[in-house]
């Protein structure tokens, strides 16, 4: 219980699946007419599997709209899915009922984008830390500030914050005091949804070692849903890379870094820009043409195909399988080798 | 007619040397309730024709209340612009009147505003936002104003230009807004066009189309351009010379292969080792700043960067160093740059 000790995990377990998604889809329906009949479906997530171990980081990338928080919230089920399984710890919690969830809910948390608007402006950081304790574990006044000046210190806070209000605190900061709550049942499993997007670049590289620190001391597991391909590359043990509600390739880091096979992942990696004038002026960008469609039409066959640079015929009539390579990796498309 | 400015080029290349843009001394209070924020202190730099300098900065730093701040575009109150002189063809904006400014404002400098949610009136057709600036400026009849918009969206790469003149804000994704911004301040032909964080609501595929189209255009009509971003990355891919600031002042003036070889001031050294890429070797640990940015409420004494430089020493809070060269064309203000060059 305490965070001074580190959690002891046995050597047995570090390559256990600890959260395996297999075909999750999350519909949101649409309503239109007089009488709000339903009209169609936003496709927002629809059939993605992957597997994340203990100890481990699955990044979770892709662009707006693609249905990656949407996924990292579904799997937490805070959205109910329209189909799949998501297994946590073998067992499968995608229809589990609200009180068996909720016994669960202690072992997995989720951290938000934004820490101005996740946190309650009324209330100090200490009830904000503690409300997770008060919900789930009876503690006596004592045991409960013990817990929250322990956590504060845990993410690297003076624990005489915890009189404080938010707003009194910088975004760094605040994401901290959310890192903190996330911690305080202990969890194995967190969802971090964008938890740097909203800060400064100096300040994104405190919270990501931060994160870092914590995973390594308390053995916790990570879906670490990002944007941003450089701190995926530096924080993910395995990258899942997603388009239009769907993972179009799933590997280890290195080698989805060094050798992308999907057409997309090969796109959207070239597309960031290198902090290095010289490796920008050799690079090869593969400049792709047009927007994502909507995800309430999406394309036949394969959803990449309207901007994919090698698309052919066989693309619009059939859907690419998420098949295994050699080397390891899944990938969704006829041509990858 | 875009055309026939790919042939005017010497226009870049004639008066090569001269600056097109010339700010010196640019300081700009924000009045609040208790004293002042020093938002934009004793900002200093030129522009050659048709070169692209690249602001870098962290939120805060003073980098869009200076290119703001050129153009009197920042409301006052609460903003004070206290000193400075912005020359531009042998005048000094800061001294002209609201009418003079207005002329300068679209065909001599254009600005790319950040938000191209909300930069965009939402209850004009873009085709009448930006006919608008051609029929005030340009002197242009409603029909050659109208084909002229066309041809600008197309410049910019929107699909059957003249269809989508009709439309309305909304029905354009956030890479189109983006582009009917661009579109917008190049429709008077600008000598300069200041872009504030034009790509950071953007995605990276649609970013990498908005930097390639930038890139084409610069060469295409020889404009010289400011681009605000805090992304160092996209600056190594665009940036001719870049400005990096911090607390309100530039820290950093340099070509852009200087900078990023041999980066001279703490703060710029820092942020570079502080980011990840997606090229090259890839680092164990992340180098962190300790430490928030300052907050300007006072007038600079000491270096803004000090207390959270690692190199610090007692006269970096004694007195706050000026720019001070480090090679030809390469200034630092750090007191570590004194007797480099």
């Amino acid at each position: 219980m305490s965070l001074a000790e580190p959690t002891t995990r046995s050597a047995a377990d570090t390559a256990a699946p600890l959260v395996q998604v297999d075909d999750l889809a999350v519909h949101f329906p649409v309503y239109s007419g007089l009488f709000r009949r339903q009209v169609g479906a936003i496709k927002a997530v629809d059939g993605v599997s992957f597997t994340v171990r203990r100890g481990e980081t699955l990044g979770l990338v892709g662009e707006s709209g693609c249905g990656k928080s949407t996924t990292g919230r579904a799997v937490l089920r805070l959205y109910a899915p329209t189909r799949g399984r998501i297994l946590f710890e073998g067992k499968d919690i995608a229809t589990l009922g609200e009180g068996a969830l909720r016994r669960l809910r202690p072992r997995m948390q989720m951290i938000f984008q934004d820490p101005q608007a996740s946190l309650n402006p009324r209330m100090t950081v200490g009830s904000i830390i503690a409300e997770p304790l008060d919900e789930h574990l009876r503690l006596s006044q004592a045991q409960r500030r013990d817990r929250v000046r322990s956590l504060l210190d845990a993410v690297g806070m003076n624990p005489a914050f915890a009189d404080r209000y938010p707003h009194e605190f910088s975004g760094g900061q605040r994401q901290r005091i959310g890192i903190a709550r996330a911690l305080a049942l202990d969890p194995g499993f967190i969802v971090c949804d964008e938890p740097i997007a909203a800060l400064d670049v100096s300040i994104q590289a405190q919270v990501v070692n931060l994160l870092e620190e914590l995973q390594a001391r308390l053995g916790l597991t990570y879906l670490f849903i990002s944007h941003d391909l450089s701190m995926v590359r530096h924080i993910a043990t395995h990258v899942a890379v997603m388009y239009l509600g769907g993972v179009v390739e799933l590997a280890p880091r290195d080698l989805l870094y060094a050798s992308p096979r999907h057409p997309y992942t090969q796109a959207l990696l070239s597309a960031v820009p290198a902090p290095d004038p010289k490796v920008e002026a050799t690079r090869r960008r593969v400049i792709l043409k047009g927007d994502v469609p909507s995800p309430a039409n999406p394309p036949s066959g394969c959803r990449f195909r309207t901007r994919c640079p090698i698309a052919e015929a066989r693309c619009a009539a059939e859907v690419p399988a998420f098949r295994k390579l050699p080397d390891g990796r899944q990938v969704a498309c006829h041509f990858a080798q | 007619m875009l055309d026939d400015a790919a042939t005017a080029q010497p226009r870049a290349s004639g008066e090569a040397g001269e600056a097109v843009l010339s700010v010196e001394g640019l300081t700009t209070l924000f009045g609040v309730t208790d004293g002042a924020i020093h938002a934009v202190n004793d900002v200093s730099f030129s522009l050659r024709p048709g070169e692209l300098l690249g602001v870098v900065g962290e939120s805060g730093s003073g980098k869009s209340v200076t290119m703001m701040s050129l153009l009197r575009l920042i409301p006052s109150p609460p903003a004070r612009i206290t000193a400075g002189r912005v020359m531009f063809e042998g005048r000094d904006l800061l001294a002209l009147s609201p009418a003079e400014l207005r002329a300068v404002r679209g065909p001599g400098v254009g600005f790319v505003f950040q938000d191209p949610m909300t930069s965009l009136n939402p209850v004009f057709t873009v085709g009448f936002q930006i006919i608008e600036p051609l029929r005030e400026h340009m002197g242009l009849s409603k029909k050659a104003a109208r084909a002229r918009a066309a041809e600008l969206l197309a410049v910019v790469g929107i699909p059957s230009p003249d269809k989508r003149l009709d439309d309305y804000p909304h029905q354009f994704s956030g890479g189109m807004r983006q582009r009917v911004m661009i579109a917008i301040a190049l429709a008077c032909e600008p000598k300069v066009l200041i872009a504030d964080e034009p790509t950071t609501a953007l995605d990276v595929t649609i970013q990498a189309q908005i930097l390639e189209l930038v890139k084409d255009l610069r060469r295409r009509l020889g404009m010289a351009v400011v681009w605000i971003t805090h992304d160092l990355g996209v600056v190594a891919g665009i940036a001719d010379r870049v400005m990096v600031m911090y607390g309100g002042q530039v820290v950093e003036n340099a070509e852009v292969g200087a900078l990023f070889e041999n980066p001279a001031h703490p703060y710029t050294r820092a942020l570079m080792e502080t980011l990840p890429s997606v090229e090259g070797a890839r680092r164990e640990k992340l180098r962190t700043i300790e430490g928030q940015p300052p907050i300007m409420t006072r007038r600079p004494a000491a270096c803004p960067f000090a207390p959270r430089c690692a190199q610090a020493h007692d006269r970096c809070l004694a007195a706050n160093p000026p720019l001070l060269q480090v090679a030809p064309g390469h200034a630092s203000a750090c007191w570590l740059a004194e007797g480099a060059a």
